[in-house]
């Protein structure tokens, strides 16, 4: 190093530092603790205003369903034939329904069948469909062809038909039937998602590490393999939320659904189509408190999405 | 190639199988007599009663009455409606409507979601990106049937371009609004997918590489993004075949056409078995041939894919 000049032709060109990226790469401290693959979806999400928005928006119609007197003390079952399609009115923002009941306290009752059959179908599809996924995808083999196969069955059967027809053969609807028979033919699309994740997960490093530091093979799908493959499901069960509550609707629209004792939106739906051109407000409101409930699911499984996918961080 | 579509035939036997008796112990298995819901609120008459077990082998135990429909399925003997008509002319009349309505819906989300998710992940993060994602967004929540309702008010009653009733023998002109609310969600799954893909595939190495290389844009995006970005749009359009079939229960039901939701839907409330168990056994049937067509579609689409 002690010749240091240089000869034409020689010449090496060196960006300046502040034209090169190394400065971004000096500003990382190191020495901090690393974060998670959730803690960093959380940093993500939390600058995220669609994600507050459609938080707000799941919050409020939680505590609707739970509490729908806090909002109106009117009975959503009172009927006062007088007002068949009656304009709003004092005490009645929104008017009411062909048999005379309370269109607001309708909409605002109706919120916890649609939240119940939502979260009720989620939570078995979540739980089935990953169980089923992980162990297909964990364990390969005879477990995978037996599983994949079993869920190709169920997902051949098209989720409302296969409904409609378990359905109208059960003797009493509640929101649980409701949930059951439409996590049966909802669960293995979960379990693809779980299974391909799985699939993926079962091959990094940490997994053989840890069958090197002696797990047994449950402990390592349980610790290591589980955790880090929900992202894609946690996604897919924030979206399915709304489209279950879609389809319970549907259901109730058919007359197959929920019975009409059960105030829900998908039955009131229903009744509004035929006062439709003389009262379109009466189908406007359970509409479209139904379509927003399904739309802020939708908006979070996004949001989560985008921030758990760091390919698509580019912001 | 052939040794693949041999698999996958023979991969579909016990799908086809466990799919149709699942339908097969949802109908017949579960509690509620079919010929006593028949005599309506008259008397049961047991010879009678009697003999239309027989006829309809409900006399059988449940796995001999489901071999017995599996032969009639293979020798197009699907039995007949209660009302005495064969099944299979039932069927006849029912899915060549269904199956234009079906042309129509995808030919509207495939066309039309292509085109606007190609258009907005072209300018991610543009005006048209937003306003997009927000309409495909929209078209999801708003339940289907509100969907049918405004369009059946505003193009029937309003504007009275459509009947509002279709009525049997339908043209394609008349299918047009029902397609395009049938529809509608695809689209709007399409729309997010196709630009999902297009704005990740922008950015591939390979694309740089064909631009780099002085292709033009129309080939680069033509050719190098486009053909690239559609597989998981096939897989999609694929896998929603079946769902239209059956989401055609509540826009048959809206505008009235006489297809195979309607004639479904009103077979399962009737609880008449054999017509749901043959038109659910159909639709299964054709689920598992397009997602077979679909997967060799992907050779096509992606040179990289070889079936051996």
């Amino acid at each position: 190093m002690s010749d240091t000049t240089v000869r034409p032709g020689q010449e090496h060109f060196v960006a300046p530092l502040e034209e090169t990226p190394l400065r971004a790469v000096d500003a990382v401290d190191d020495s901090a603790p690393p974060s998670s693959q959730w803690g960093e979806a959380w940093r993500q999400l939390r600058r995220r205003p669609l994600f507050w928005a459609s938080v707000v928006l799941i919050a409020l119609v939680v505590v609707v369903a739970a509490v729908p007197s806090l909002f109106t003390s009117t009975d959503p079952r009172f009927q006062t034939l007088a007002d068949s399609l009656g304009d709003p009115r004092e005490g009645h923002p929104f008017g009411f329904t062909r048999l005379g009941e309370d269109v607001y306290a309708r909409t605002i009752y109706g919120a916890r069948a649609s939240v119940v059959v939502g979260l009720l179908s989620t939570v078995i599809v979540t739980i089935v469909g990953g169980v089923v996924g992980a162990v297909a995808g964990y364990y390969g083999g005879i477990w995978d062809a037996l599983l994949s196969r079993i869920s190709d069955i169920f997902f051949a059967v098209p989720l409302v038909l296969g409904a409609i027809v378990l359905i109208t053969s059960l003797q009493s609807r509640s929101t649980l039937t409701v949930s059951l028979v439409l996590s049966l033919f909802a669960w293995p699309q979960t379990a693809r998602i779980m299974r391909g994740s799985v699939l993926q997960t079962r091959s990094a490093e940490f997994v053989t590490a840890a069958r090197a530091l002696g797990l047994s093979r449950v402990q390592v799908l349980v610790r290591h393999v589980v955790p880090n493959a929900l992202g894609p499901v946690i996604v897919i069960a924030t979206i399915s939320l709304g489209t279950f509550i879609a389809a319970e609707a549907t259901l109730s629209y058919l007359g197959v659904g929920l019975p009409s004792s059960i105030v829900s939106w998908g039955g009131d739906i229903s009744a509004a189509q035929t006062s439709l051109r003389s009262a379109p407000q009466v189908l406007f409101w359970p509409a479209g408190a139904l379509s927003i409930t399904v739309l802020s699911f939708i908006m979070l499984g996004d949001v989560v999405r985008d921030a758990l996918d760091p390919k698509a961080r580019t912001r | 190639m052939g040794f693949y579509i041999g698999r996958r035939l023979l991969q579909m036997i016990p799908v086809f199988v466990g799919a149709t008796l699942l339908i097969y112990a949802m109908v017949f298995l579960l509690p509620g007599d079919p010929i006593a819901a028949l005599f309506g609120d008259k008397p049961v008459n047991p010879g009678v009663a009697a003999q239309l077990r027989a006829q309809y082998h409900l006399d059988q135990p449940f796995l001999i009455q489901y071999l017995l429909f599996l032969k009639g399925v293979f020798t197009l003997d699907l039995g007949n409606t209660f009302s005495g008509q064969p099944v299979i002319d039932v069927m006849a009349r029912a899915f060549p409507v269904t199956i234009r309505l079906t042309v129509v819906a995808i030919i509207v989300e495939a066309v039309l979601g292509i085109v606007v998710g190609l258009l907005a992940g072209l300018r991610r993060g543009g005006w048209f990106d937003s306003l997009s994602l927000f309409a495909s967004l929209l078209v999801i929540a708003v339940p289907i049937f509100v969907i049918g309702f405004v369009a059946r008010y505003v193009f029937a009653e309003k504007l009275q371009w459509i009947k509002a009733s279709v009525g049997p023998d339908p043209t394609w002109g008349q299918l047009i609004i029902p397609g395009i609310v049938l529809g509608s969600v695809s689209f709007a799954y399409v729309l997010r997918l196709t630009r999902n893909s297009v704005a990740e595939n922008l950015t591939a190495d390979h694309v740089r590489t064909a631009t780099a290389k002085g292709l033009t844009p129309g080939r680069v995006l033509s050719v190098h993004v486009l053909r690239n970005s559609l597989i998981p749009v096939v897989t999609f359009l694929g896998t929603d075949v079946g769902g239209l079939m059956a989401g055609a229960v509540v826009t048959e039901g809206i505008f009235n056409i006489p297809g195979v939701g309607g004639t479904l839907y009103q077979a399962i409330i009737r609880t008449e078995g054999a017509t749901v168990v043959a038109f659910v056994t159909v639709l299964v049937v054709i689920y598992l041939v397009v997602n077979l067509l679909v997967d060799l579609l992907y050779a096509v689409l992606d040179p990289r894919i070889r079936y051996v």
